[in-house]
């Protein structure tokens, strides 16, 4: 028995090792699967639709008699809704990053800080009706001609969601910068917001930079709250007052209802997709490059 | 679930199947195989047309305070609906239209033999905001000038619609193309099923219709008229013109007697539900659809439907009770809106129907 010990431990660890491997796997395979299907379906889409006309129509209409494949409608909302949300996310979360990371006490940091916290973790669902039974009929009364689904109030409630992302992740970026860069400026005679906005942000910047675009994939990413609130009407516009339609909002619409599959109608999604994971992963790239040209000067 | 209406929150095939797991789950594992079938002997699976969920809803409610058996009932639109149909998932399936001859036959593929039943008539309400105090009366062919697919991208303002209107962007909601209120609405207005503009917010939840309408000013849906009788405080009718004296001279307004009467045309139809003859061997499904025979005219009209004429029912309990298979619109594709109204007429006299599958 005592023998046999050593090697059914060896054992035990090889099987432990292999299957921490397999848990590894499952997401590389994953990832690689969701490529596989994305490019398949999207090449089929392209092989019946030009670029052109993807690029270049202005009309989003594949499920009607006169069907377009324009995008642009789509990116159009997409953007809209994302731009309001960092408008909105981005001075609320710096903002309350470095109160709590250069004024709030420990205790009050202690309360706030989960508080904050509790806003990321509620379901989107539950923003988007906000946002449609609440905001949207606040707003009615002081914008003039704000229709019952607009792009206007879900990108204001996404922002408010996406704001302890921010808040977070620039705290700690904040709290990261050595204290002796601090009394460094003190000793310089600079007064409590100079060394905020000059030496302690953009030494944090990095980490900082690397909220924002977390965010901005999140606000590009983001499907309940606009699938409730900003309407499904496929419309080329920047104006925030009127229905709109995103990417991810298409995508629900098609999902949910009774497209056939293996149709042009049903590719339509993958292509959406296709195009929703590429800008998604090339604001990604720019935060990396940003990130990494930024960190040679700032610290993590 | 009120709450949940005036939410958006479409009470449909997510509650229900939630539903229907939570009642049926712990007998199934907690039992013997037996008692398992036994209660899915008692589940009887509706989906279909959020047009006549409604009324399938009540029904349903009504009789499963009498009866053991389990309904639950989906929200598929009544395209959606006939797929699952036809595939052999569904015991029932609602239709704000007639079974297409594309759908007859790929009820054929599934080895699917339907029961075409009638249960109500509805009008399609077109619906504005209460602050738009101009486009409350309308013909026919300006609702078609204003959805034909050539509009798209280019009638966008109501004085585009009618000189005089105006000048403000006007907001569309319609339901989603699996919707048999949709292909209703374009065969009856455009002339085509299924042909329609797409720049529109569409949706297969007409509560997020009738909000849309609710909250914007500028805003134009068409829904059924049931979900305009549930919120009538906030929205104004159109008054429908189709330059036809003969069912009634000038605009008229959906109401219970127009759509009874025939004379809210063309947006007036009946709706169905179909039953799987295989499914209709089971006891509940039997029962269920004989309950819903009986009862259906009263409760369609407590949720806002107008009732068939009596004999319209009567010869229905007589189709079913003799399992007649096939529709009465011998899958004509989308039938023209008039022709509809005279068929299920015809149904209400003519000798028992023979099937025409």
């Amino acid at each position: 028995m005592g023998a046999r010990r050593p090697s059914s431990r060896r054992l035990v660890e090889h099987a432990l090792e292999l299957g921490l491997l397999a848990c590894g796997l499952v997401t590389v395979l994953t990832t690689v699967g969701i490529l596989y299907v994305l490019g398949s379906e999207t090449a089929a889409f392209f092989a019946e639709v030009s670029f052109a006309e993807f690029f270049g129509a202005r009309h989003w209409t594949p499920l009607f008699a006169d069907p377009q494949f324009g995008i642009r409608p789509l990116i159009a909302g997409t953007f809209l809704t994302s731009a309001i949300a960092i408008a909105v996310a981005l001075p609320l979360g710096l903002l309350a990053a470095i109160y709590l990371a250069e004024f709030a006490s420990p205790g009050l940091r202690r309360v706030l800080k989960p508080t904050l916290e509790i806003l990321a973790g509620i379901p989107t669902i539950v923003f988007g009706y906000f946002a449609l039974v609440f905001l949207t009929p606040l707003l009615q009364r002081v914008v003039p001609g704000l229709a019952g689904f607009n792009a206007l109030s879900p990108g204001i409630v996404m922002g408010i969601m996406i704001v302890p992302m921010i808040a977070s992740l620039s705290e700690d970026a904040i709290r990261a910068v050595p204290r002796s860069l601090r009394e460094a400026a003190w000793g310089l005679g600079a007064g409590e917001a100079q060394t905020i906005f000059r030496v302690v942000l953009p030494a944090a910047y990095s980490g900082i930079a690397a909220s924002i675009v977390l965010a901005v994939s999140r606000a590009i990413g983001e499907t309940m709250i606009v699938t409730i609130a900003a309407g499904q009407r496929p419309w080329l516009t920047l104006d925030p007052r009127v229905p709109i339609e995103t990417m991810t909002a298409y995508i629900i619409q098609i999902a949910l209802g009774d497209v056939p599959a293996d149709t042009l109608a049903h590719r339509t999604i993958f292509a959406v997709g296709t195009t929703l994971f590429v800008l998604t992963f090339v604001t990604n790239l720019i935060a990396q490059r940003l990130t990494r040209r930024f960190r040679e000067g700032g610290y993590e | 679930m009120s709450v949940l209406r005036k939410l958006g929150v479409r009470p449909g095939s997510l509650v229900m199947a939630v539903t229907a797991a939570l009642t049926a789950a712990p007998t199934l594992a907690g039992c013997s195989s037996s008692q398992g079938r036994e209660n899915l002997d008692k589940l009887v699976a509706v989906d279909g047309s959020s047009t006549v969920y409604p009324i399938s809803e009540a029904v349903a409610e009504e009789f499963q305070r009498r009866h053991a058996a389990r309904v639950t009932i989906g929200v598929s639109g009544t395209g959606g609906g006939f797929k699952k149909f036809c595939a052999g998932e569904t015991a029932i399936t609602g239709a704000s239209r007639p079974i297409t001859a594309v759908e007859i036959a790929a009820c054929e593929r599934g080895g699917v033999e339907f029961i075409e039943l009638p249960v109500a008539y509805d009008g399609i309400a077109v619906a504005v905001h209460p602050a738009n105090d101009w486009a409350r009366v309308m013909t026919v062919a300006e609702l078609a000038r204003l959805w034909e697919p050539g509009a798209q991208g280019k009638i966008v303002k109501w004085s585009q619609i009618r000189a005089g209107w105006p000048e403000l962007d006007v907001h569309l909601f319609g339901p989603g193309v699996d919707s048999g209120t949709y292909d209703y609405f374009t065969q009856a207005v455009v002339g085509r099923a299924h042909a329609s503009r797409g720049d529109f917010t569409s949706s297969e939840n007409d509560h997020v219709l009738v909000q849309g309408v609710v909250n914007d000013r500028l805003g134009l849906g068409f829904f059924g008229y049931a979900y305009y009788a549930a919120h009538q405080d906030e929205l104004a009718l159109v008054q429908i013109d189709d330059g036809d004296a003969q069912n009634g001279a000038g605009p008229i307004a959906p109401s219970p007697a127009t759509i009874a009467d025939g004379s809210y045309s063309p947006l007036t139809r009946p709706v169905f539900i179909y039953v799987s003859v295989a499914a209709a061997k089971r006891e509940a499904v039997a029962d269920f659809v004989e309950f819903y025979l009986a009862r259906g005219g009263q409760l369609a009209t407590e949720v806002g439907y107008v009732p068939l004429p009596e004999p319209v029912y009567a010869r229905a309990r007589e189709r079913f009770a003799a399992r007649t298979t096939g529709s009465m619109f011998e899958g004509g594709a989308l039938l023209g809106t008039p022709s509809v109204l005279s068929t299920l007429a015809g149904f209400a006299v003519d000798q028992p129907f023979e099937g025409g599958s």
